[in-house]
């Protein structure tokens, strides 16, 4: 190794994947070459990132230069800058660029298509790889300058794969696993997670965006990707007929023939099986009770939470009239605090070609949030800064009080003048014939 | 090293150009079993920690093997993971939101081969290349984002946290024992690229300097009014100062006692680096979700204000964490997530369970959502 690491080599022990023993292993077989790689950036890249890298250990802070601005012609996304602060000790990383590499819909691969991005990756980039970046996408650690190009090129030529969004642009758009192996997916996540990014390329790949934003595309309110926390807009299956039971199956749980919780808590001896205390005892709606052998649900009161279909998955099942809720303006603290998503549609038909979802809701909210947003302002910032009643008022959408937790606690309402009989101007002189001065 | 073209040529950039085409549609990329029976699942089943078995209507099952991963993967590692699935999966696999790999097979039988292969796989030091565990109720895999190895506003790393941290969370990871589900993430500094925000556990890197002022390089680096408006307490104006050698540059001026310590204002100025040895440090969080299973999501609560960066194995993150969890463990009832139990039971007493120390720094100030925070009831216990 061209660099000492001992603070690095201390993560090497212990059971859990180091990712030190990985990056060793990479660097050694790019240093010994065995498959006659015609390498286009420096072979000992891998060594100079962990030469990098130790060098923050020993210093507690980070030694990659802020920002930088490369991509490929034609596109503001995709590709972000990064140069280290050190290249005369770690020339092999002086440039050493990110690009994010678009995932398929919930990260299906063959390894057929795994293997011709590690081949492209392997010669014109470090070898190195993040399965995946926070938003999705495959991360593509580290190339020159020069390679983004080829990278690019290759990438659309080769292999049939675009770039993912970064920047002010549409995200990468990310789903959940949904019906290709679910059974609780009210909706085709990755068909409306496709449908989107591809009616959408434009807005990914050209930054026309006050700051980022992301769709996430969770089937059920379990919501495995956590759309409602990590994305400006959610799409969050559900359905609004009854739950299916199958009352034998229920019986079946309940005398021990079938597992609680499709066995999630098969570690511990939590005792039989109650489902007085474990399913309906835990309703949050209280809607739930036995009636002799029967299994009963309130449907109408139903909200629902799914934890009785998760505690008993094969009595019970999501209803057929199904689609999905959008929620809007989640985010993370910068800057004005964390956000989660708000619910705007209560429920909308999740069909393909989604046309009114992209216009009643998403074209018309992207509008205002064009039009209104300050530079990096979120949609959810932009929410509160001019209020939940303007992003109906852009929306077309009727106020509903599912909207909210409760209404508001002051009265300090924005009448407008239309909404008031009589309308705002008023004759002082005609007020003074009944009220002196 | 000779330069190899791909066939761009740069004279004539648009000659020949392919744009917009996307990701790979993901029908593509189905297995077959997944491919025929997709939105046709009855339901599943944990066989035992890291492996589901799915069951359609048509009848058929297919059964998966998840296992861990550090979301740092080289192409070396890829490579196996492709000849794991070519063997034992037809040369299909997923990855999961939570940097998990899942290996899918069509009959039970194929399982154990699966599972033995891929638990006999370990680095030459020794630690587990794809140890089968993260499903139901105990700790996947956490979610992370770059730290130290490639970002430039960290306050710590990512990489070296979650694997010190995994390390000692690992027999969670291979196991059922929890309560309820409990997941672990990390963000290296408050932009959160992984937004850590809803988690059981959030390990979050946090500055807690003002920035350093380059004056001598600002306002050729930097647009000042960006660099006032990014800050969203107005502790940022403009000023002029004199350097050393008697020239006058336009610059800022920081007002130190309204700083928040956010970073916004480097995101917008490299000329105003706010990273620091001592200053740097990981902030932990506790109690969200985003799950809306019996409750609504919720935020994480600030639990612990500050540790020091303690690389190359942060010991203090990972010992609270580890009491965390054991006292959740220990306390919760089944089902519960961990933001459910100390709601039920009290924040004074989750504090006293898990002693940890309440100090003024968990009082939330900052503007209306503050007072939300608040008590206001006699209801409190002793």
């Amino acid at each position: 190794m061209k660099h000492e690491t001992p603070l690095l080599d201390q993560l090497e022990s212990g059971p859990w994947p180091s990712f030190v023993s990985d990056m060793k292993q990479e660097a050694e077989r790019r240093a010994k070459n065995p498959d006659n790689i015609e390498y286009q950036i420096p072979v000992d890249v891998v060594e100079d990132i962990m030469g990098l890298l130790e060098l923050s250990y020993v210093h507690g802070r980070t030694h990659w230069k802020h920002g930088g601005i490369v991509g490929v012609f034609g596109y503001g996304g995709g590709v972000i800058g990064r140069y280290c602060d050190q290249p005369e000790m770690f020339p092999g990383v002086a440039h050493f660029h990110t690009m994010r590499i678009a995932q398929p819909g919930a990260k299906f691969y063959t390894t057929e298509h795994l293997r011709n991005l590690c081949d492209l990756w392997d010669r014109r980039g470090s070898g190195l790889t993040n399965m995946h970046g926070s938003t999705g996408d495959i991360i593509f650690l580290g190339t020159t300058t020069k390679q983004i190009e080829e990278i690019f090129f290759e990438l659309t030529h080769n292999i049939g794969q675009d770039l993912g969004g970064s920047g002010s642009n549409l995200r990468t758009p990310a789903d959940c696993i949904g019906q290709a192996r679910c059974e609780y997916a009210c909706y085709d996540t990755q068909d409306l997670c496709y449908d989107l990014t591809m009616e959408y390329q434009d807005e990914l790949h050209r930054p026309a965006f006050p700051y980022k934003f992301k769709f996430k595309m969770d089937g059920c309110p379990n919501g495995c990707v956590a759309s409602i926390a990590r994305s400006d807009m959610a799409f969050i299956g559900t359905w609004r007929d009854d739950i299916k039971i199958d009352q034998e199956a229920v019986q079946a749980y309940i005398g021990g023939e079938f597992v609680p919780n499709a066995g999630a808590h098969s570690g511990r001896d939590w005792g039989a099986f109650d489902i007085q205390k474990e399913v309906i005892g835990l309703c949050p709606t209280e809607c739930m009770w036995m009636d002799g052998k029967e299994l009963k649900i309130d449907n109408k009161e139903c909200n629902r939470c799914m934890h009785c279909i998760n505690v008993m998955p094969r009595a019970l099942r999501i209803g057929d009239d199904r689609g999905l809720s959008v929620l809007v303006g989640g985010k993370a603290p910068i800057l004005d605090g964390a956000q989660l998503c708000t619910l705007i549609v209560p429920f909308v038909k999740a069909e393909s070609p989604y046309t009114e979802i992209k216009e009643n809701i998403i074209e018309p909210i992207w509008d205002w949030w064009m039009e209104e947003g300050k530079n990096r302002e979120r949609l959810g910032e932009l929410m509160k800064r001019q209020g939940m009643q303007k992003l109906l008022e852009v929306t077309g959408l009727e106020p509903d009080v599912r909207m909210v937790q409760e209404p508001r606690t002051n009265p300090y309402i924005f009448w407008k003048e239309e909404e008031v009989e009589g309308g705002w101007d008023r004759d002082i002189n005609e007020f003074r014939k009944y009220h002196q001065r | 090293m000779a330069f190899i073209s791909s066939g761009y040529n740069p004279d004539k950039p648009m000659e020949n150009r392919i744009t917009d085409i996307g990701p790979r549609k993901y029908d593509e990329f189905y297995p077959p079993f997944i491919a025929k029976n997709k939105g046709k699942w009855l339901y599943h089943e944990y066989l035992k920690p890291g492996v589901l078995v799915h069951v359609a209507e048509s009848g058929d099952e297919v059964y998966t093997v998840r296992c861990g991963g550090a979301r740092l993967m080289s192409v070396t590692l890829i490579r196996e993971i492709c000849e794991i699935a070519d063997k034992h999966c037809g040369g299909y696999l997923r990855f999961t939101t939570r940097n998990n790999i899942e290996f899918m097979v069509d009959s039970k039988d194929k399982v154990q081969p699966l599972i033995d292969d891929l638990e006999s796989r370990k680095f030459d030091a020794g630690s587990f290349k794809f140890p089968v565990g993260g499903t139901g109720a105990g700790i996947s895999n956490p979610v992370h984002t770059q730290g130290w190895l490639h970002c430039h506003t960290p306050a710590t790393d990512a990489s070296g946290p979650v694997k010190a941290v995994m390390d000692v969370l690992f027999d969670e990871f291979k196991n059922h024992r929890m309560p309820a589900h409990l997941r672990v993430s990390l963000a290296c500094c408050l932009n959160m690229c992984g937004a850590v925000h809803c988690s059981d556990i959030a390990i979050l890197g946090y500055h807690r300097k003002p920035p350093i002022i380059d004056h001598e390089y600002l306002d050729k680096m930097c647009e000042i009014p960006l660099a006032i408006a990014s800050c969203p307490t107005a502790a940022i104006k403009p000023s002029k100062v004199e350097l050393p050698d008697g020239k006058k540059v336009n610059s800022v001026a920081i007002k130190n006692e309204r700083c928040m310590f956010c970073g916004n204002c480097y995101t917008m100025c490299p000329s105003l680096p706010l990273v620091d040895k001592e200053g740097d440090g990981i902030v932990l969080m506790a109690g969200g979700k985003v799950s809306n299973r019996i409750s609504a999501p919720k935020f994480s609560k600030v639990v612990v204000a500050f540790i020091p960066n303690e690389e190359p194995r942060w010991p203090t993150t990972c010992d609270v964490i580890k009491k965390m969890v054991d006292v959740y463990a220990a306390n919760a009832r089944k089902y519960e997530r961990l933001g459910e139990w100390a709601e039920r039971i009290g924040w004074e007493r989750f504090f006293e369970k898990c002693e940890l120390e309440f100090t003024h720094h968990l009082i939330d100030d900052f503007r209306d959502p503050a007072y939300f925070t608040w008590r206001q009831t006699t209801q409190f216990k002793f």
